[in-house]
């Protein structure tokens, strides 16, 4: 767990807005506006946040399914942000992705097998025809789907089953890190479990290391190692989620574990109920672009934008937020302290 | 699991109620009659469709005598056993006449589909995955869709001599703007697509993913416009012929069968009628063919319930 | 009596593959003032549910039989028209996705006013009147302003707020939430559960809430009924349902949800799993809708279908196995 994987300095996409008869640029969507991480070898990184904060943004631009507007990527010693699509084309096995939607994320015209079967000719990863059909075989193991399932079309799935072949497609490029944009949001609580184990397992069987994007804090919590918190395009927070989940830094994060329902009736807990909505991200707001809804925002606030600095009393090591509060005396902070069990309902 | 089965309940047992059924069985039929039964406009549309392609190929046959031997002394013929549908202002069979002109709405309405979403199609991947031609390609689909299809048919047939083969250039040109936004369309939103992400993320090249994830999923929709095309492409031979923009006179085509009835139309009124009513069933077989189609191959319609 | 009752509900759809039984014998009853939830997966039948109560199934290919009583008149045997007057009035409903469900074309005002004009004949000034008083009271800031507005000028949360504004209008006793939260973010999500559960307070109609998120559940409902494959597979307060689930399916459904917090309390353990799939609603299942995947089965539950027994006073269980409270105790 000591190399990273995956390097992310600074990443930017600001998608234009065109309009007029002449399609001129009238201003742009800040999706992505300068985002850093790294994810290390057989790590899960997480990144949560609520729609619109440019979380699958990220995902997207790290796979170069657009041009990036700025910022580096590393993946394994390579610099891909600015790699032509040729040279690029071999390094993408390294990196793959599971979409959301079990639907839209298979070709309905594809069986199975021609599904899978793209990504290892694509990298020529098969030596012959026999070696090829061994390996498909054993992706459909690997998902822990029948193996004469592999001639079926796709609509002769279930979500859950289509999820495990968009799974099996992620793997079949052999790949060191997997980009899982909510892959299991949309399945249902009890296929859900399903997916996650399945997940679970195969990072422990092929040691890949995780980004998963989600805006569900309690599979995020079960599956990762450190979580990132995005608001309005940035990063608010990142740390070890133990200390994330114990001990916010951020009043956003804390707001965000505050708001989650917990299966538990009549659980006394802390709320705090953010005012208004999110704001545009075409315009946003100067200063901490948290501060429109911010239950503690003051005058700073408004002016200069935090940035994020490792916090004082957090629960582990490499626990950073963006935010001016730590810069008061603890007795005036009110995100001193671990939190988290009474925000959660643990008590 | 019904092996075994105990004759009492056991002792202890709460045994649900059995909910009766609400409405009758459901029949399901497999196999192509099934299919047929689930979609009665592609049956009834497909059936009127097979029957006039029919007519077209057995006109020869069907036809009583010659569609274009002149018959001075059987002029305007009211319908009778001998002439089905009665004669012309020349004495010639209309019967006849209004079969032989099956071959020609048919021919331009097949060829006119076939050409125009082959080239519409071309046009559309271009322009929906290349930036630049898509900006050229589509203003001059705009400038183009400015002009009403049948006066730009009309142009185009002014400028060449009348033949089948003419008109069907003039109607497919006027027909592709609209197969090239549909397919330009369709492929935007394709490429959208998580699949089509993920085909990329996976080192799949441009042309693979427009061979192999754009293209088979366009031909569903290209197919029931395709079914449009022809319906209006017929019409629009129809009208072509009629002013006499279109098919050679000498050539019977139903365009030209009403044109020449038309100044009888107040005595004589069948010589028109029946290409007419010819027409508008072939119109009218083609898009139920085509409704069809769209509600068959639509996957969100097929979805539901 | 209660507000509704509802007796040997059945919803079936005739499709050309046969008849799908998506809802098949459900009973259950809501009190006036109470909130009573639906939870269950996708094609559980809890929606289908809830538009058979408003009769808003299409007919064919649906069809509806058994027993609703809404204040003791069955709502299958009333007229159209008189159903016209009830849907918004007396009962309304609430729906997933704001966006979809208001009028583009309409000010948030107009779309409010008019349930009113309809069903109280309140004039076009008294109408806007208390468009405002609703958007105030579902806590939309300048209400005056806001009710000229068009929905599209409005975010999400305030769109689900004008939704309940208009099913509030009426002053309903009966009040339909489908899914109400669920296309909503989650600090968003807190702001709509807050009003609902303030609402609930102030205006005292009884909710039917369908969702598939127990937390939503645990944080609204008072009594909660599990249903599963068409059927009611569980009913009980909210407490014991959480603290005791009785039924296989239940308990599975509380298993496989990761809790939130797992990482402070050291429960790091595997999500549980419920093997297998929903089973398909064409076929007659002969025995217990959930055998097919139930880690208890045995050839009892192949063989005969549970019927819902009281596990415990006031909590309900189809399940051959699930343990009565007197064996507990014994």
């Amino acid at each position: 767990m000591s190399t990273p994987i995956l390097q992310v300095n600074d990443l930017k996409k600001h998608f234009p807005i065109k309009a007029g008869f002449l399609g001129g640029t009238t201003g742009y969507v800040y999706a992505v506006d300068g985002v850093s991480f790294d994810i290390m070898k057989g790590e899960t990184l997480s990144l949560v946040g609520e729609s619109g904060c440019g979380k699958s943004t990220v995902g997207k631009a790290l796979l170069r399914l657009f041009p990036l507007t700025g910022g580096q990527v590393i993946l394994g010693g390579d610099r891909i942000d600015d790699m032509p699509n040729g040279t690029l084309r071999p390094l993408r096995r390294k990196m793959q992705v599971v979409f959301q939607d079990p639907f839209s994320s298979l070709n309905p015209r594809m069986r199975v097998r021609d599904i899978l079967a793209e990504p290892i000719r694509n990298f020529g990863l098969a030596k012959d025809s026999a070696d090829l059909e061994q390996r498909l075989e054993g992706l459909m193991d690997k998902v822990r789907l029948p193996r004469d399932a592999i001639n079926r079309w796709p609509h002769e799935f279930s979500g859950g089953q289509r999820q495990r072949i968009g799974i099996a497609r992620a793997l079949a490029g052999e790949p060191d890190l997997i980009i899982c944009d909510e892959a299991v949001s949309a399945l249902d609580v009890s296929v859900k479990a399903q997916i996650v184990n399945l997940l679970q397992d195969l990072q422990t069987e092929l040691g890949l290391a995780m980004l998963f994007i989600s805006h569900d804090l309690a599979i995020v919590e079960h599956m990762t190692h450190r979580v990132a918190v995005m608001y309005l395009g940035k990063i608010v927070e990142v740390a070890p989620k133990r200390s994330l989940f114990g001990a916010p830094k951020h009043p956003y994060t804390e707001a965000l574990l505050s708001a989650v329902p917990v299966p538990m009736p009549g659980a006394q807990r802390e709320r705090i109920i953010l005012k208004g909505d999110v704001p545009s991200p075409i315009n946003p707001p100067k200063g901490c672009r948290f501060h429109t809804r911010c239950p503690y925002a003051f005058d700073r606030c408004r002016t200069e934008e935090p940035q994020l600095r490792p916090v004082a009393d957090a629960l582990a090591e490499g626990h950073i937020a963006a935010c001016h509060l730590h810069d008061r005396p603890a007795a005036e902070n009110p995100l001193a302290g671990a939190k988290g069990a009474q925000l959660l309902a643990l008590g | 699991m019904d092996g075994g089965r105990p004759a009492t309940i056991p002792p202890g047992i709460n045994v649900a109620p059995e909910m009766g059924d609400i409405m009758p069985p459901v029949k399901a039929k497999k196999g192509f009659i099934g299919f047929l039964r689930r979609n009665p406009t592609i049956a009834i549309g497909g059936t009127l469709v097979l029957l006039m392609v029919c007519v077209a190929i057995f006109a020869p046959f069907l036809a009583h005598r010659d569609p274009t031997s002149l018959a001075p002394a059987l002029r305007t013929r009211e319908p009778s056993a001998q002439f089905w549908f009665g004669t012309d202002m020349l004495g010639r069979d209309v019967y006849s006449r209004v079969l032989h002109g099956a071959r020609v709405s048919l021919t331009v309405g097949f060829s006119v589909a076939f050409f125009a979403s082959l080239i519409g199609l071309t046009i559309g991947l271009i322009s929906g995955f290349i930036r630049l031609a898509d900006s050229i390609i589509m203003r001059f689909m705009d400038g183009m869709m400015s002009i009403p299809p049948i006066l730009l048919a009309i142009a185009l047939m002014a400028l060449t001599r009348g033949s089948v083969g003419n008109v069907v250039l003039a109607i497919t040109i006027a027909e592709i703007p609209r197969v090239s936004r549909l397919v330009r369309g369709v492929v935007l939103s394709l490429r959208e697509q998580p699949y089509v992400d993920a085909a990329v993320a996976s080192g799949t090249r441009t042309p693979m993913i427009i061979l192999r994830h754009i293209l088979p999923n366009t031909l569903a929709p290209l197919t029931v416009q395709a079914t449009y095309i022809c319906a209006s492409a017929m019409i629009t031979e129809a009208i072509l012929s009629f002013i006499g923009a279109g098919t050679p006179p000498i050539i019977p085509s139903w365009g030209n069968i009403m044109a020449e009835g038309r100044a009888l139309w107040q005595v004589k009124p069948y010589i028109v009628f029946f290409p007419a009513v010819f027409l508008s069933i072939t119109v009218l077989a083609v898009n139920l063919l085509g409704d069809g189609l769209r509600d068959a191959l639509d996957p969100r319609m097929a979805k539901r319930l | 009596m209660a507000l509704l009752e509802v007796e040997n509900l059945q919803t079936h759809f005739r499709t050309p593959d046969g008849i799908n039984r998506a809802v098949d014998g459900v009973n259950f009853h809501v009190n006036a003032g109470e909130t009573v939830a639906i939870v269950g997966e996708s094609g559980c039948g809890k929606s289908v549910t809830a538009m058979s109560i408003l009769r808003l199934i299409p007919e064919p290919p649906g069809k509806i039989a058994g027993a609703i009583r809404f204040n003791g008149k069955n709502l299958l045997e009333a007229s159209d028209k008189e159903m016209r007057a009830i849907r918004g009035n007396e009962i309304s409903m609430i729906f997933q996705e704001p966006m979809t469900s208001l009028n583009p074309v309409l000010t948030v005002g107009r779309q409010i006013g008019e349930t009113l004009r309809l069903h109280q004949g309140l004039s076009a000034q008294e109408a806007e009147d208390r468009a405002v008083e609703m958007l105030n009271l579902v806590g939309i800031p300048e209400a005056k302003r806001r009710v000229r507005e068009y929905p599209h000028q409005l975010s999400g949360g305030m769109r689900q707020r004008v939704m309940i504004a208009i099913a509030l209008a009426c002053n309903p006793k009966l009040l339909i939430a489908d899914e109400p939260t669920t296309a909503l973010d989650v600090t968003i999500q807190a702001q709509i559960l807050e009003l609902m559960k303030d609402l609930k307070h102030r205006v005292g109609a009884a909710i039917v809430l369908i969702t598939h998120d127990l937390g939503v559940v645990a944080e609204v409902a008072e009594r909660v009924i599990v249903m599963y494959a068409g059927r009611k597979v569980e009913e009980a307060a909210v407490g014991p349902l959480f603290r005791n689930p009785r039924h296989p399916y239940t308990q599975g459904l509380l298993g496989s949800m990761p809790k939130l917090g797992s990482s402070l309390t050291g429960e790091e353990t595997r999500l549980a799993e419920i093997p297998g799939l929903v089973p398909s609603l064409k076929k007659k299942i002969p025995g217990c809708v959930f055998a097919s995947r139930c880690p208890k089965v045995t050839d009892l539950c192949t063989q005969y279908a549970p019927a819902l027994e009281e596990k415990a006073p006031g909590h309900v269980a189809a399940c051959h196995y699930a343990l009565r409270e007197e064996v507990v105790a014994a």
